[in-house]
Formats: C-alpha cells, structure tokens, sequence
C-alpha cells in the first residue's frame, strides 16, 4: 500500500528497535529513569510538532500550537477529574475538540498569509492562557491538580491497558503509550502527505490560485488541514496533562509555541520526520546550554539562527540534500 | 441552439475606475472566440469575472443557463469552466507530469479518506491520471519534458504547461490569457494549432485574449473588441479587421496595430 522501498523499511524497523527495545535496555542499565520521563516529553513534544509541520505544508506559519496543546490538556483533564471519564476516552475527545476550535478560528484567519497568519496564531496561545485563568471550569490560576492517573481498559475480561496507578513503573507505561502515539502521528502524516490530499496541499503551497482554478477548494483544505493540526496539538497537550497529572494556565505558553515551530525548521520543513529530529535536538540543545546560566537563551539563538541560515532546508537536509525524500 | 457561455450586460468597477462596462456576449459550444484590445481595455478583468476569480459589480455570466460569476473559482471550475493565467503562474516545485497529475483533481473518484487508506478506487484513479497525464503530454508534445521541474522550464514551455494544467481538468470552456505572449513566430504558430486541435479533438470551447493579431485573425472564429472597458465590436475576423470603431481604438493606441 505505502511503495516503502528495502532502505525505508529498514530505517523505520531500526528506529521502531531503538525507541522500543534500545532505549529500554539502555535505562535498566544506566539507572538513569528520569531518562522515560525526559524522552516521553521529547515524544509528545513531537506529536504536537507535526502538526505546525502539517500547516507549514499548506503555507501557513503556525506559532500557535501551544493554545491547542493547553485546549486538549484541558479538555481531557476536565473530562477525566471533573465528568469522571476514562483517560483513554478523554484522549481521542481533546483531539476532536482542538480539532473543532481550529476549525472555527480557521475559517477567518486563514485567509491570511505569511507574517499576518503567524502573528494572528501568535495572540492565540496569550489567548488561551488567559481563558483558562479566567473561566470557572479550568478552575483559574489554581488549575487542575492530582489528575488521576489513566485507568485500565479491558474488554470480555482481557487486560488491553492496565491501570497505570497499579502497575510498578508507571514511567515507563507512559513512555511506551507516549512512543505509540508518536508512531501513529508520523505514519499518519506521511501518509497523508503522500495521498491526493497531501498533493492538494503542495498544489495550494505553491499556488493558491492556480490550485482553485484546477477545481481545488482551498478554504475546505486549509481547515481541514488547521483542524488535523490542532488535532495533534491536542493528542500531545492532553497526555502532557496526564502524566504531570496536572494542568496550569501557563502549562503551555508562548514559547513553547515558538519552539513548535523552530522544532519544524530545524529538522526541515521538506521531510515529515523533520520535526521529529528538531523535537529531539531542541529539547536536548537547550538542556545541554544550561551550564552557560544566563547566557542560555542568547546562545540558543544564536546556534539557531546560524543552523537556519546555513541550513535554510533542516538538519534532515544534510542527509538528503539531494531533495529526493520527503 | 441556445449559447454555451452568456455574458450578461457585465459591468466591473475598482472604485471610480470602470474595467468592464455592460458587456454582452454570447459564446457557442465548440467555438474559439477571442477577445481583443489596447493594453487596459479590460480583457483580463472580464475573464476573472467570466471565471469568478472577481465577483462583478453587476450583471451575471451564464453557463449552460446557469450562473458562474460570484460564485468560488474552484465551483466554476467544477462546472467545466476553467481559466488559465496571463502570468506565468504553475507549481513552481512539481515536474510537469506531476503539475499534469494533480490538475485531474476533479476526475478523482475516491474520497480523501479512500486516497488515505489507499482504496481499491484510489489506487485506479491513481494509475488512470497517470495514464492521461502522459497522453495528455504526448498531445501536447511535451513528453520530452515531462520530468522536467516547472521552475527549469522556459518561458514558451511554460505556457504550454499552463494548457496542459487547464486541460487536465478536463474543461468544456478553455479561458486562455495571452498564450502566445513571449512567443515567435514559429511557436505561436505551432500554439495556434495546438489550441486549434484542443477545439478540434477534444471539443473544448476556447475564449482566448491575444496581442498577436495574425495569430487572433488565423486562430478565431469570432471576435469581441473591447477598448476602456466597452464592447466597441463583435464579429467574424473580417469583419473586425474592416470595422470603423476597430480601426480607430486601434490608431489611437500608439504600439499596437492591427494587422493580417
Ligand atoms: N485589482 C484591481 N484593482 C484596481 N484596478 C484594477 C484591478 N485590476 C485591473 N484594474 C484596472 O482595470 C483596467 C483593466 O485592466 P485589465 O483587465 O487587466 O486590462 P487588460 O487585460 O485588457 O490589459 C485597468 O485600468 C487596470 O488598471
Ligand atoms: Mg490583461
């Protein structure tokens, strides 16, 4: 069904061994647990990631990515403490509901283009931060505290998920689930880059016009495409919320938005696993510049600045510079 | 037998400015009708309206009885009117044949989600806009070309793959924007054929703006005339080429002139 080539499918079986498998064994050991909980970040971190990527594919810059995380962490956070719901429920539903507010909030603004979309998208995540210190169900300034952790799932008696508050190392439950959900979210978005509706989207990224004039509804695709993003954005926001088992107003703010997107540059715009890459290398590079105190943010910036200019196509660039994958 | 395409006492203004004043036409299936001008006259306007690229200040354009101006240009579209651009606008970043495959958009079958899941009926229309594209190119005499990446193409064969998107869509009315622009003799000639055998072939209805009078004189069977945005002449080659009012807009403009 995908036309994967021998070399494709020997990449995927070694990364699918080394997050699965590798990483595991390297932790048991090391010792280093604290390792499940940094790398199941860098994992959700990267759900959300694809998303802003999916909406670079239509030609919109998308700083906005935190508000639909913090929608989902709340959506799900709520449904689970408030309605009692099982977090695997909660899951799927704080997706459908960023999904829904990307569509609603989509349909005036993504008319606009470059600069005018990404600074509207911007507003979005002070926007969401400050509804939810303001309204009575996200509970304010307090949050949302002691999330329960996910419930087991079983079906005619068979243990399909277990109880996370039961078993011994929820960290690595977590991990595993966070892993899963990465998986599905890339080979979701290559697939979908590689249907008619990802050649729609390379159509309308090239050329609005010449694209409506072969018959392609372009404002249908750009909230569809917006609501699939935030979908991701909400997937990643709602698990961030269960396993800090908390959710706050200022979860997700403006710079996390900011980082969603610079994950996408860095790792490359032209390769659906670029954002994976970014994900990864962000979140380590920042953590490894600690040591340079205040200076941290100015020599983040400045790597960062100096990676994009000379590498205007991503790290992934280096690799593939022949531009043949995608 | 009632007219393919009307255009109904059409009138666009941009502010105090009038593109297109009442201008009526009609135009009949299987024709190629040109419409000409000076620089200004209101050509382009009239074929964005025609195509609802802009909506008109008022007046309505008609296709098969139904109205097409005001609507989106992805419906017209749809309908089986599509235009092709004055500017060389293509997929910058896609092969010609890639251009070509994603134009036949409309022809799909299977939905989004069939494409996504890689449907039995995905997988047809996927092996079907395959197989136009390249008889769609090998018509066009663009199979040397095909994998060629749009942005390395020249200027003439940009052109051409401007054609060969609009046609790909599988149009009933072809709105061509100066094809020959940029042109010579020995490739406008050759376009003029190849428009001819669109008409001819795939019984395609032509509306085309042109400067390159002998190219219109030769590849017309009509003609409307605009000049400041009024229709000052409608008739066959000859008859434009012997009509007073033509004559004269023509004089007045300084660079174009009106020839055999
Ligand atoms: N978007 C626009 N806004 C304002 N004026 C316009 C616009 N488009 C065209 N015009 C004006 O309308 C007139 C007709 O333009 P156009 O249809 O492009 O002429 P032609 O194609 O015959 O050269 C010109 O005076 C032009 O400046
Ligand atoms: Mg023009």
């Amino acid at each position: 069904m995908m036309n994967l080539s021998a070399k494709h499918v020997l990449g995927v079986a070694i990364f699918l061994l080394v997050i699965f498998v590798g990483v595991p064994l390297f932790i048991a050991a090391t010792g280093r647990w604290d390792f499940y909980f940094t790398l199941t970040s860098v994992a959700l971190l990267a759900i959300a990631s694809a998303g802003v990527w999916l909406t670079f594919y239509i030609g919109r810059i998308n700083i906005g990515q935190g508000a639909f995380a913090l929608v989902g962490a709340y959506v799900s956070a709520i449904l689970v403490v408030k309605a009692g719901w099982s977090f695997w429920l909660s899951l799927p539903a704080a997706g459908l509901f960023a999904a829904l507010v990307a569509a609603l909030l989509g349909l005036p603004i993504l008319r606009l283009r470059g600069v005018y979309f990404a600074m509207i998208t911007l507003v979005f995540t002070q926007v969401a931060t400050l509804t939810a210190l303001a309204l009575p169900i996200t509970n304010g300034a307090k949050g949302i505290t002691n999330i329960p952790l996910p419930s087991g799932v079983s079906l005619f008696g068979i243990t399909l998920i277990p109880d996370f508050g039961e078993i011994e190392n929820a960290r690595m439950a977590f991990y595993f689930t966070a892993c899963i959900l990465m998986v599905i979210t890339y080979a979701t978005l290559y697939r979908l880059v590689n249907s008619r509706l990802g050649h729609l989207c390379r159509s309308m990224q090239q050329n609005e016009e010449l694209a409506s004039s072969i018959g392609v509804n372009i404002t249908y695709i750009r909230i569809l495409i917006f609501s699939i993003s935030s979908f991701f954005g909400g997937i990643g926001g709602a698990m961030f919320g269960s396993i800090s088992q908390s959710v706050y107003p200022a979860t997700f703010v403006v710079k996390d938005s900011v980082d969603f997107m610079l994950n996408c540059f860095l790792g490359g715009l032209g390769y659906v696993f670029g954002p994976m890459l970014g994900t990864l290398v962000i979140y380590f590079g920042w953590d490894l510049l600690f040591e340079f105190g205040k200076y941290q943010l100015l020599i983040y910036s400045i790597i960062l600045i100096v990676v994009i200019r000379f590498l205007p196509d991503g790290l992934l660039s280096i690799r593939f510079s022949k531009g043949g994958k995608k | 037998m009632s007219p393919l395409l009307q255009v109904k006492n059409v009138t666009k203004k941009y502010g105090g400015l009038t593109a297109n004043n009442d201008i009526s036409f009609d135009v009949s299936e299987n024709e190629i009708l040109s419409v000409i001008g000076p620089n200004g006259a209101g050509k382009s306007t009239l074929f964005k309206m025609i195509s609802s690229f802009v909506p008109t200040t008022s007046g309505e354009v008609l296709y098969r009885g139904e109205r097409i101006s005001n609507l989106k240009p992805h419906m017209v579209a749809r309908k089986g009117v599509v235009r092709t651009f004055q500017e060389t606008t293509i997929f910058k970043s896609m092969t010609v044949r890639e251009s070509v495959v994603v134009a036949q958009h409309l022809r799909a079958k299977a939905s989004l989600a069939g494409y996504f899941w890689g449907s039995k009926t995905a997988q047809q229309d996927v092996d079907s806009f395959g197989r136009y594209a390249d008889e769609l190119l090998a018509f066009l005499g663009m199979t040397a070309i095909s994998d060629e990446l749009a942005s390395n193409l020249p200027q003439g064969n940009l052109r051409a793959l401007g054609i060969a998107i609009g046609l790909a869509t599988d149009p009933k009315v072809l709105l061509l924007d100066e094809p020959f622009a940029g042109m010579n003799h020995d490739e406008t000639m050759r376009m003029v054929d190849l428009v001819r055998s669109v008409r001819d072939e795939r019984g395609v209805t032509v509306m085309l703006v042109e400067h390159d009078m002998p190219a219109v004189m030769k590849i017309s069977d009509r003609i409307v005339v605009l000049n400041f945005g009024e229709k000052i002449a409608e008739g066959t080659p000859s008859e434009i080429q012997n009509n007073e009012k033509v004559i004269e807009a023509y004089l007045g403009s300084a660079d174009d002139e009106i020839g055999m």
